[in-house]
């Protein structure tokens, strides 16, 4: 049976900038992925893109493309499939059109998938008035609260719906070696090459299934291969922790791995753990591509850091695929102070009470505010009493308002305290702690035949804008 | 009193968010201990330890091939990581912390 190796090397944005170019340098992979894109990752590319009409994609990009130009020119074989382009793939294709280029690459054929936008006509300069496609016989009511959308329908900065594997199945195709996608779920990025590869149909839901089972497992990066793991302990290296590989036969078979010599663990404990990681009912686990039963998945060692993935079945196709929107909800801000003891937590609180009571005599109550006492217990509030006397407590004061001056002024009133509270008051070096908006979250769906890909596939030159 | 062991030496568990929601993963040690856990770690007893996170509910799902129950809780997260005022906006400590739940040793 014919098996690729798809390795997965950002699991979000802000990942190791050096594991891509460690990993193909390591082990010989068909495919790379590299998935950026969390649930607000878009709102964010959103406002970039409002301010400069260039932006809107993730910039690790093109930086991570550079380092792996001498690995892309060595590697023929090599394919990379990235969801970096967020809300503008155009520009992301660009972006690493002009590195392709620069590297004397410049005949490599990038393809883009569009069409997860649903944004009718935004204007770019006011991303604001985007508004959302007149979509006939679509109510955008919220997917957990059934709450129509008008409450929010002025404020939406961006909405995306979820694509499947069709769009990189397209692009690789039609000869991409790179395919940017904005918003595809992210166990379509495995799926995609899986299916491409194999020649599988978009039938063939139990292959489908143990493909996004495989996609699922690595979208994370190293959450799979001994990160996050509660049976961490401290022999196990992770300075050099290797991302994961999936192979996955044209059988559908699946083996999740690392590159050898690498740090971290692949075992069924860890594999385990990504396998619940952020689902619901495992029993209809979503994606455009498929709907995946995850109750009958079976883990089996495969000898030193292999893990044998069976069991997952395909129960049909999702009819709605899914719809993030953001919106636009005021201003946040938080800052700390660190108290160190006799009576940390004590005074702690009673800085505290000195930011509340002056934000109250003021009549400058932000609409809701949080203080917490980190150190003494209180990571999860409410489970257990707090520490009576910890040595030192972190006091982390947030705010939330429609008004952006609110909340400033409310976190400003931590830094007197160095000089005007209890004694023990440090840690407040760093800048005074920044306003940022906040862009709420709007979980929806929308009928799938609404939803139209498109995709595009060129040599990297012909990217470039002239 | 019977004996109890805290759910960490039955149990490995990993969490994270879904919008407001969140969900820990729960998986046993053994087969043995996923039909103890089966009777005592209900979602009714998940949802009382987290009391104070005030769930709208708490939903136990099975995952029998890998031994591992799902708990998915609603609303617990003070608005999600865009708009929870909390240093864990998405949830991810609730694994650890509820490995510290007290279970009838088996």
């Amino acid at each position: 049976m014919p098996v690729i190796r798809i390795g997965n090397a950002a699991g979000f944005w802000g990942d190791s900038l050096a594991a891509p170019r460690r990993m193909v340098e390591s082990t010989r992979l068909d495919y790379l992925t590299l998935e950026y894109l969390a649930e607000l990752t878009m709102s964010i590319l959103a406002h970039q893109r409002a301010k400069n009409n260039a932006a809107g994609y993730v910039t690790d990009f093109p930086l991570v493309l550079k380092d792996l130009a001498p690995a892309l020119a060595r590697q023929s074989w090599l394919r990379i499939v990235t969801n970096a382009g967020g809300v503008n793939p155009q520009a992301c294709a660009a972006a690493a059109g002009l590195v392709l280029t620069d590297a004397g690459l410049g005949d490599v054929r990038i393809g883009i998938v569009e069409g997860d936008e649903l944004l009718y006509e935004p204007d770019i300069h006011n991303v604001r008035s985007g508004r959302l496609q007149p979509a006939a016989r679509e109510t955008f009511a919220h997917l957990d609260t059934g709450e129509p959308i008008d409450a929010i329908r002025d404020r939406i900065v961006a909405a995306n719906a979820y694509l499947g594997a069709g769009g990189i199945v397209e692009s690789l195709s039609q000869g991409a070696r790179i395919v940017i996608t904005g918003r595809v779920a992210d166990a379509s990025l495995t799926v995609g090459p899986a299916v491409f590869e194999h020649g599988w149909s978009f039938d063939d839901l139990d292959r489908l299934a143990q493909a996004s089972v495989a996609g699922h497992l690595i979208e994370c990066g190293a959450q799979v291969t001994g990160g996050m793991f509660s049976g961490w302990t401290p022999d196990v290296r992770l300075a050099d922790i290797g991302y994961p590989v999936a192979e996955i036969d044209s059988d559908g078979a699946v083996v999740i791995t690392k590159p050898e010599g690498s740090g971290g663990q692949v075992t069924i404990g860890t594999v385990s753990e990504q396998l619940v990681y952020e689902i619901g009912d495992p029993a209809h686990y979503l994606t455009p591509d498929v709907d995946v039963d995850f109750t009958g998945v079976h883990l089996a060692d495969d000898g030193p850091d292999r893990v044998r993935v069976s069991g997952a079945r395909g129960h049909g196709v999702p009819e709605r695929l899914k719809v993030s929107i953001a919106y636009d909800d005021g201003w946040m801000a938080d800052g700390t102070l660190v108290i160190a003891g006799p009576q940390a937590l004590l005074k702690a609180r009673a800085c505290a009470d000195v930011v509340l009571e002056r934000a109250r005599s003021a009549a400058r109550m932000p609409a809701r505010t949080n203080a917490e006492y980190l150190g003494a217990g209180e990571c999860v509030p409410g489970i257990r009493p707090l520490a009576d006397d910890p040595p030192e407590v972190v006091l982390r004061l947030s705010a939330h308002d429609p008004s952006r001056e609110a909340v400033e002024r409310f976190v400003r009133e931590l830094v007197p305290l160095v000089t005007s509270g209890p004694p023990g008051v440090t840690g407040y070096a760093g800048a005074r702690p920044k306003p940022r908006r906040v862009l709420a979250y709007w979980p929806t769906t929308i009928a799938r035949e609404r939803i139209e890909t498109h995709v595009t596939v060129l040599p990297a030159t012909d990217w470039i804008p002239h | 009193m019977s004996p109890t062991v805290p759910l960490s030496e039955l149990a490995h568990a990993r969490s994270g968010d879904k919008g407001n929601h969140a969900n820990i993963g729960v998986i046993a040690c053994d087969q043995t201990a996923f039909e103890h856990l089966g009777r005592a770690l209900t979602a009714e007893r998940v949802a009382e330890y987290f009391a104070a996170l005030a769930p709208s509910a708490v939903v136990r799902y099975e995952l029998p091939g890998i031994r591992a129950y799902n708990f998915v809780l609603f609303d617990v997260l003070g608005g999600g990581a865009s708009r929870s005022l909390r240093i864990d906006s998405q949830g991810k400590t609730l694994a650890v912390t509820l490995l510290k739940l007290p279970i009838p040793a088996p």
